[in-house]
């Protein structure tokens, strides 16, 4: 009964934010009377202050995960991958579910600061830098697993088209070297994209550097950066073409991911619906990872003013929106699978449900499905702790979904002799748990040494940026009388 | 002034977003062309007030696009014709569907670096040492000052004469740049 009502509300908000004149009664997107110089003064202060002891705490954790990740994947380079749970049939496990569950977390990232900004969405602006570290973080997380589990890393350059001394190449026809492709040259692009929105803040800090040590760094860093509109001007249009360029790009690459799945022939994967589901899923978990972040970071740093309630309840309603999506998604493939009259199909969607993992899959569907109901109540989509935990239960039930789609399809398909259960090993969760270690240490350097939030951006979405604005109309009239 | 000091050019201060702009607009009127506008974010309609035009790096980003799509797709088509025939599933060799999606991949690619070199170099950047450097008071422009400077290399170029001017359209903190 909440739905209708929500709804309603919301309608003249949303007429009145597509009428030009009304933008600026609008709740103002940064809260707290901040001035340009405030937003400096908060946002470098973070860098330029002492380390917080709550930081080194964090990051010793962090750093011990980390280790972990360091020791097991040695073990593993030196023993092979059959310390890890795999079985056959079962030849993906726990690492290529990781491989996924990164993939789409990295995958909010440049929603946000691509997507939204081909949209004008200016709220973007305070959650964008951090939402695209974590997206960098997040993808160097995801290559990791599928670099060790080909086993033989020393030949990974076999992955790429490079003369070698056997005249070989690699085979362009494959799911699996499209993915080598997209998702490094994802990773590239948003390591571009990233470090392009820095510039500005990065002049920011070396004209604010004390110590000379610093204002080489960042010197060198910032490029001579000297915010002159010669700049801005191509600065705006490269931005906007690199976020027309990441666009199409993010919604490949996890098409990409899922075509490792739906071009092969085992049931529940030889799917058509794989590559909408699978962006839309990515998408729903990584802002579930991009709030949890945010709630922490502006808990920590005190940012609450720039990350409002409003940000994030705004990013709530995409989680609840995809979460729609992947929950249809669901309903569709067992729809499919009666409708295509297929015995395989049938069976291997009942045993997801009812099977050996049905744990798994019911803890997918209430997290994935049931706990995004929620977000129809204003009143929990604007209360961060309720926001917190829900974003976590989002999290958890993502990973879950990969890890029903390639074990439960996996484990048993079309030959029953062949059947078998996947269970991890200790170097399954030691290394899962690692990566964790190596995305928190990367993620905390970088809350410690770089803006978290793009000041550039926030001052230009003050109300005071813009120079048409009715405050300056009567010192423009003072200016002519002059 | 010492004999080896060079005068780089005069910078003056507007105290918000709307000033500076008024100040391009007769920056521009006046005919000066080796000017510009330093804010700590883009102001939109800058580029008018100033009389320059859009940039061109849309067209630079699309050529190298086109470059990276082309040789993408070249590199596949020769190594599954020529380099290293091998069948798979029956197909044929030049199977072009299959190799669209690293096509497009090498497009982003390439077009991605081609918008930041391109971007930057359009900007004349990475440019390590300015004669804005020398003012105590131009490192303002990343925090929130706004400022006009004209480079002396401009034809009307006169370091009283255009002081004065910046002063009249509104400027303040006048000052001429000069250094070794």
């Amino acid at each position: 009964m909440g739905n209708p009502v929500n709804m309603t509300n919301h309608k003249p908000k949303q007429s009145a934010d597509s009428s030009a004149g009304a933008i600026i009664e609008e709740t103002p997107l940064i809260a707290g009377n901040h001035t340009f110089s405030s937003i400096t003064e908060k946002i470098s202060g973070v860098i330029e202050g002492p380390t917080p002891k709550m930081w080194w705490v964090l990051f010793s954790f962090s750093v011990s995960l980390l280790l972990i990740l360091v020791g097991s994947v040695g073990f593993l380079i030196w023993e092979g991958t059959g310390i890890w749970g795999l079985n056959s049939p079962v030849g993906w496990g726990w690492a290529i579910v990781n491989f996924v569950f990164w993939v789409g977390i990295g995958h909010a990232g440049t929603l946000i600061s691509a997507v939204l900004h081909l949209f004008r969405q200016k709220w973007r602006t305070s959650i964008n830098r951090f939402a695209e570290a974590m997206t960098i973080f997040a993808v160097i997380c995801a290559l990791l697993f599928p670099t060790i589990h080909v086993g033989r890393i020393w030949v990974l350059y076999w992955f790429f088209p490079i003369p070698n001394q056997m005249s070989m190449w690699p085979n362009f026809r494959s799911p699996l070297l499209w993915d080598v492709f997209a998702v490094s040259i994802y990773f590239t692009v948003s390591l571009l994209f990233w470090y392009v929105g820095l510039v500005p803040d990065i002049a920011t800090l070396r004209d604010r550097a004390k110590t000379r040590g610093k204002k080489i760094i960042y010197g060198i860093l910032s490029l001579g950066w000297r915010g002159a509109n010669r700049h801005w001007r191509h600065y705006e249009l490269g931005y906007l073409i690199l976020a027309g360029l990441s666009t199409p790009l993010v919604l490949s690459v996890h098409s990409v991911v899922s075509t490792d799945f739906a071009t092969s022939i085992i049931p529940g994967w030889h799917t058509t619906i794989f590559p909408p589901y699978f962006v839309a899923g990515a998408i729903f978990s990584g802002f579930a990872m991009v709030m949890t972040l945010a709630i922490i970071a502006r808990k920590a740093f005190g940012m609450e003013e720039f990350i409002t309630v409003n940000h994030l309840e705004k990013m709530a309603k995409i989680i609840m929106v995809t979460g729609l999506m992947v929950g249809y998604a669901y309903s569709i493939e067992f729809f499919i699978a009666w409708y295509s009259g297929n015995d395989y199909e049938r069976f291997t969607f009942i045993n997801r449900a009812l099977g050996p993992y049905a744990w798994a899959y019911w803890i997918m569907v209430s997290c994935n499905v049931i706990i995004p109901q929620f977000f129809w109540s204003k009143k929990l989509r604007t209360n961060v702790t309720v926001l917190f935990i829900l974003s976590i239960f989002v999290n958890i039930g993502m990973w879950f979904e990969r890890f029903v789609i390639i074990t439960s399809s996996l484990s048993r398909d079309y030959l029953p002799s062949s059947w078998d259960y996947y269970s991890p090993s200790i170097w399954d969760i030691a290394t899962f748990v690692g990566s964790f270690g190596l995305f928190f240490t990367l993620f905390l350097l970088f809350l410690r040494f770089l803006p978290m939030i793009s000041m550039a951006e926030v001052k230009g979405v003050l109300p005071q940026a813009d120079p048409h604005h009715p405050m300056y109309q009567k010192s423009g009239e003072a200016h002519e009388n002059k | 002034m010492k004999t080896n000091e060079l005068t780089y050019g005069v910078l003056a201060e507007f105290s918000n977003p709307a000033d500076l702009m008024h100040g391009a607009e007769k920056m521009r009127d006046e005919g000066f062309k080796h000017f510009d506008c330093h804010s700590p974010f883009p102001i939109h309609g800058m580029d008018q007030a100033m009389g320059i035009k859009r940039s061109v790096l849309g067209y630079i980003v699309f050529v190298f696009g086109l470059i990276g799509a082309v040789c993408g797709f070249a590199l596949q088509a020769w190594v599954h014709t020529k380099a290293y025939p091998l069948t798979f599933a029956g197909k044929p060799y030049f199977s072009w569907q299959a190799f669209i999606i690293v096509t497009f991949g090498l497009m982003v690619l390439a077009g991605a670096f081609a918008a930041v070199l391109g971007l930057f170099h359009l900007s004349k950047l990475p440019k390590f040492f300015d004669g804005l450097f020398y003012s105590k008071r131009f490192g303002k422009f990343s925090d929130d000052g706004f400022f006009i400077s004209v480079d002396s290399k401009d034809l009307k170029f006169h370091d009283e004469e255009t002081s004065r001017f910046l002063e009249s359209i509104g400027g303040t903190n006048i000052e001429v740049i000069r250094g070794e």
